[in-house]
């Protein structure tokens, strides 16, 4: 029983010193923390210098997802009406962001790295049906930017699709 | 000078609405104050330094539904925190805050009723504010509600013992059941914490215990229990007794200060007496920073450690000093 005492007033002493210390907390909304450069977020489909899509419609990147919740349905590309480099298109493209799990299994099955996933995390919405992006929202760049930090303070390497699409 | 009988009713409406709101600063403080002592900021969004936090929470509880399980019995079950709520704020009524003035040729005093055995009738109330607790789980029909009622039962009947206990010496010394006889008799010879300090800490102790605070919170034990005797409450019912509990709190800590640092009294400087509340209320919450302090430091104890601390350390203590106390006065006296 003699320890207990001491001990006790030990854990004031222990308690006491962190009111005088800086909290530690990140005050989020206004500082935001640079995320991992390799850090999985919002998708975004990309595009050839020329302008046309490098999505195919090949729905690989459905077949590979996890969660279901990609919807690809293709169409022929024609010479009046022509979309991507490939033969086909993807005439509609949908990602139901909430039921992503953001495994990034789908920039991995893509033949083309036509689908890669950014860096952004704000994408919250009031509303679920706001949460199915369209193809032209993916196509665009996001309306909300996080910071990313530097590449180089990491010594894993960024990976070939993510830093040429 | 008697001070006219309609002074009571504004002093009445003032004090109720001052500890309200010390209530609402109380938990605001101890929200910051855990913070800090965990590392993190606490509140600071709602208003400046997050202040508006109690009225958010307010506003939060009013709008919420007031969800009652159909098996419960139906008074009692609403009865229960108006109770707790009652007997919380009525013991404020007897703590001398100041040491009265003359206003306009009126005499004030400096508490809200000032009757002979003042302390006997907080003791009173708080046995009384313990039925809140128990008639509310009783009635809440539900077995987590029950059993937890039970718990706050046997916590709050076995530390009442020492509590009791505890302040006898004190009385001896003041020789008086008045609060205000025993403010005065402080200020006349010393500071009862010095010669009761044993008193002090069993008083303390036996509080934290009474009020339910952690580390002796055993009944709504967070993470063993559901929520205790508070179950089934919901809205501003679960609001009013938490309030009730807070404010136990407060009067804890205001009769502490009453019975061991002189109530009112600035130390030495007779002068300044006149300002009393400030120096009442700067103490007390002094004694709810040491409270929220013993929170954030220390673990909750075992069911069976709580009870053998209480019946095999802290009521033998209790018993020794007020004997010993006893003792000491006959032999100077």
């Amino acid at each position: 029983m003699s320890f207990v005492v001491p001990n006790t007033l030990k854990g004031f002493g222990v308690t006491l010193k962190q009111v005088f210390k800086k909290p530690i907390t990140q005050q989020y909304p206004e500082y935001k923390r640079p995320v991992y450069p390799r850090y999985r977020g919002r998708h975004r489909l990309n595009v050839h210098e020329n302008g046309l899509e490098k999505c195919v419609g090949c729905s690989l990147c459905a077949a590979a997802c996890p969660a279901d919740c990609i919807r690809v349905v293709a169409a022929e590309n024609t010479p009046t009406n022509r979309v991507s480099a490939g033969e086909r298109y993807a005439r509609i493209y949908e990602i139901n962001m909430s039921r992503c799990i953001f495994c990034g299994y789908c920039e991995l099955a893509c033949p083309f790295d036509a689908i890669t996933l950014g860096n952004d995390f704000e994408i919250s919405e009031y509303n679920r049906d706001d949460l199915i992006y369209t193809k032209d929202m993916l196509l665009a760049p996001p309306i909300k930017r996080v910071p990313v930090a530097d590449a180089d303070l990491y010594d894993t390497p960024i990976p070939y699709y993510k830093e040429h699409s | 000078m008697h001070e006219p009988w309609w002074i009571t009713i504004p002093k009445a409406l003032i004090v109720i609405n001052v500890v309200m709101v010390f209530f609402a600063l109380t938990t605001w403080l101890e929200r910051k104050l855990l913070g800090r002592m965990q590392n993190r900021y606490g509140p600071n969004r709602a208003g400046p330094k997050g202040l508006l936090v109690p009225i958010a929470d307010l506003l939060k509880l009013i709008r919420k539904e007031a969800f009652a399980p159909i098996a419960a019995k139906q008074p009692l079950y609403i009865i229960a925190p108006v109770v707790s709520m009652f007997t919380a704020l009525l013991a404020f009524s007897v703590l001398p805050f100041g040491a009265g003035w003359t206003v306009w040729g009126h005499r004030i005093n400096g508490a809200v009723v000032n009757v002979p055995i003042s302390l006997i009738l907080i003791f009173a109330l708080g046995s009384v504010g313990i039925y809140g607790f128990i008639v509310g789980g009783w009635a809440s029909e539900s077995k987590y509600s029950i059993l937890g009622s039970m718990r706050t039962c046997a916590q709050l009947v076995s530390y009442e013992v020492s509590l009791a206990l505890s302040v006898l010496g004190v009385v001896l010394m003041g020789q008086s059941l008045n609060l205000q006889a025993i403010v005065d008799k402080q200020q006349a010879t010393l500071w009862f914490f010095i010669p009761q300090f044993v008193g002090l800490c069993v008083f303390m102790l036996g509080g934290v215990a009474e009020t339910s605070r952690p580390p002796f919170d055993l009944p709504e034990a967070d993470t063993e229990l559901v929520a205790g005797y508070h179950t089934e409450y919901s809205g501003m019912r679960w609001g009013i007794f938490q309030a009730a509990e807070y404010i136990n709190m407060l009067t804890l800590s205001g009769l502490c200060v009453t019975l061991f640092f002189d109530g009112y009294h600035f130390p030495w400087v007779h002068s300044l007496d006149k300002f009393g509340p400030i120096w009442f209320v700067l103490k007390l919450f002094t004694l709810v920073a040491l409270f929220i302090w013993l929170r954030a430091s220390q673990p909750r104890l075992r069911y069976d450690q709580l009870m053998r601390f209480g019946w095999k350390v802290l009521l033998p203590v209790a018993t020794a000093n007020a004997l010993i106390t006893a003792l000491l006065v006959v032999a100077v006296s």
